[in-house]
C-alpha cells in the first residue's frame, strides 16, 4: 500500500512535469505529436527505473562507505549518461522501428533534468531501496501521462486560430500553466 | 578596432538579442523553478553564470585536447565539477537560500543553457570571447530571472525583494506563487516581448514603404513644378 501510495504520488500529486518543473525541455520541445510524445515518455520512464536502481546502490554502497558523498553530482551525471547510450545501443540491437523512431529524442535524455532530479530526489527523501524504484516508476508515468497531455493539445491547437504574439512557445507554456492549474485539484490528497 | 567590436558583440547579444529564456527557451527549469521571489531569482542567475564562466573558460582553454567524441561527458564533467563547487559553498554561506532553492542548485548541472553555450560556442573560440559569451548570456539569464521573480513576487506577494511595493488592500493572487503561476507568467511575457517585436517589424516595413513611395513621388511633384 505504502508502495502503490508513493507510486501515485510520484505520477499525479507531485507530477514531476507540472509541479517541480522538472524535465520542461522535452516536454515543450517533443510535445508537437501524439505518437514521439508517448515514445519520449517510455524511453523516460525506461531510463528513470533503471536509473533509480543504479544511482542507489552508487550511493548507498560506495559512496557512503567511503565518505565520497561530495562526489554525488559527479557521478550521478556519469552514471546517466552511460545508461542512456547503454540504452541507446540496447534499443537499436533490439528494435530498429523503435531505434528510429525515438531518433534523436534518446540521447537528449541525458539533460533531462528529470532524471537527475529523480536520483536526487531519492536520496533527499531517503527512500529505501524499493521504495525508490516505485518512485522512479511513478515519475516516469507522471512524465509519460503530462508529455501525452500536452501533444494531444497542441495537435488540436495546430488547427486554433492563435494570436500571432502567442505563437510558439508562449502558447504551449500557457496551455502547461492551464495543466498545472487542472493538476492542482489532485494536491493534498497523498502527503508522502 | 573590429575585434574590440566583435568582443561588445559576443557580450551584449546574450542579453537581450539571443536572450536564453525568452528567445532560446533554453534553462526553462530552474527558471521556472525557483523565480517564486525575485531574491531566489537572482541567487540562481549567479550561480549559472558562475558555473557558466568557469566552465566556459576551462572547456575552451582545453578545447583542442578533448577528443570529439567523447566532448559532451568531459564537458558534463567540468560542468558538475564547479557546480559541486557552488553547491558546497552556498551550503556554507547562505545556508538559507542554499534551502530555498533546494535541489535545483545541483541542477544546474543538466541546465541545457550551458552545455549549448559549451556545444556552440566556447568549443570553437578563444578563451577570451567564451568567457564574455558566458557572461554576457549569464546576465540575459539574470535579467529574465529577475523579471519573471519580480513580477510573480509583486502580485503573490505583495512584495520586491522584501519590501512592500502594493497596499494591504490589494488580495495577493496565489496562484502566482504556484507552479501554474510560473507558466502563465511566463508565456504572457514572452508573448509581450513577441508582439513589441512584431510591432516594432511592421513599423519598419511601413517606413521603408513610405520611404520608397515618397522617393517614387517626388519626382513626379517636381516634374508638376517645372
Amino acid at each position: 500500500m505504502e508502495l502503490f501510495l508513493i507510486f501515485l504520488s510520484a505520477a499525479i500529486v507531485n507530477n514531476f512535469v507540472l509541479a517541480y518543473f522538472l524535465g520542461i525541455c522535452p516536454f515543450i520541445g517533443v510535445s508537437s505529436k501524439l505518437s514521439s510524445a508517448v515514445s519520449m515518455g517510455m524511453a523516460t520512464t525506461f531510463v528513470m527505473t533503471i536509473t533509480s536502481i543504479v544511482t542507489w546502490l552508487i550511493y548507498h554502497m560506495i559512496l557512503i562507505p567511503f565518505n565520497l558523498e561530495f562526489l554525488q553530482y559527479v557521478s550521478f551525471i556519469l552514471v546517466i549518461a552511460s545508461l542512456v547510450q547503454f540504452v541507446e545501443m540496447f534499443i537499436k540491437k533490439v528494435s530498429q522501428p523503435l531505434y528510429r523512431a525515438l531518433g534523436i529524442f534518446l540521447p537528449l535524455i541525458t539533460t533531462n533534468c528529470a532524471i537527475l532530479g529523480l536520483a536526487l530526489f531519492i536520496i533527499l527523501r531517503e527512500y529505501t531501496f524499493i521504495e525508490g524504484i516505485f518512485y522512479g516508476l511513478g515519475a516516469g508515468a507522471g512524465f509519460t501521462l503530462a508529455i501525452s497531455i500536452m501533444a494531444g493539445i497542441r495537435e488540436e491547437l495546430d488547427l486554433a486560430d492563435v494570436p500571432k504574439p502567442f505563437q510558439g512557445a508562449a502558447i504551449t507554456l500557457i496551455v502547461a500553466g492551464i495543466l498545472a492549474l487542472a493538476f492542482m485539484g489532485f494536491s493534498g490528497m497523498i502527503s508522502v | 578596432m573590429s575585434k574590440n567590436v566583435s568582443a561588445v558583440k559576443d557580450f551584449t547579444k546574450g542579453l537581450w538579442e539571443q536572450n536564453a529564456v525568452f528567445k532560446q527557451v533554453l534553462g526553462m527549469c530552474p527558471t521556472l523553478a525557483v523565480t517564486v521571489s525575485a531574491i531566489n531569482g537572482i541567487a540562481m542567475a549567479l550561480a549559472t553564470t558562475f558555473v557558466l564562466v568557469f566552465s566556459s573558460m576551462i572547456i575552451s582553454l582545453i578545447r583542442k585536447l578533448i577528443p570529439t567524441q567523447v566532448r559532451i561527458a568531459s564537458y558534463i564533467l567540468i560542468i558538475a565539477t564547479f557546480v559541486t563547487i557552488v553547491d558546497l559553498v552556498m551550503k556554507a554561506l547562505f545556508p538559507e537560500l542554499s534551502k530555498a532553492l533546494g535541489p535545483y542548485i545541483p541542477l544546474i548541472v543538466v541546465n541545457c543553457l550551458i552545455l549549448g553555450r559549451q556545444e556552440a560556442f566556447s568549443s570553437k573560440n578563444g578563451v577570451f570571447r567564451s568567457v564574455l559569451d558566458a557572461l554576457g548570456m549569464g546576465a540575459g539569464f539574470l535579467l529574465a530571472l529577475f523579471m519573471l521573480g519580480g513580477v510573480r513576487e509583486i502580485l503573490g506577494s505583495r512584495t520586491l525583494l522584501g519590501f512592500q511595493v502594493l497596499p494591504n488592500l490589494y488580495e495577493p493572487w496565489l496562484v502566482m506563487i504556484l507552479p501554474a503561476g510560473a507558466f502563465l507568467t511566463l508565456g504572457l511575457l514572452m508573448a509581450y516581448f513577441n508582439n513589441r517585436e512584431i510591432n516594432k517589424k511592421t513599423k519598419q516595413r511601413e517606413a521603408i514603404l513610405q520611404k520608397h513611395l515618397s522617393s517614387k513621388q517626388s519626382p513626379a511633384v517636381e516634374g508638376g513644378e517645372a
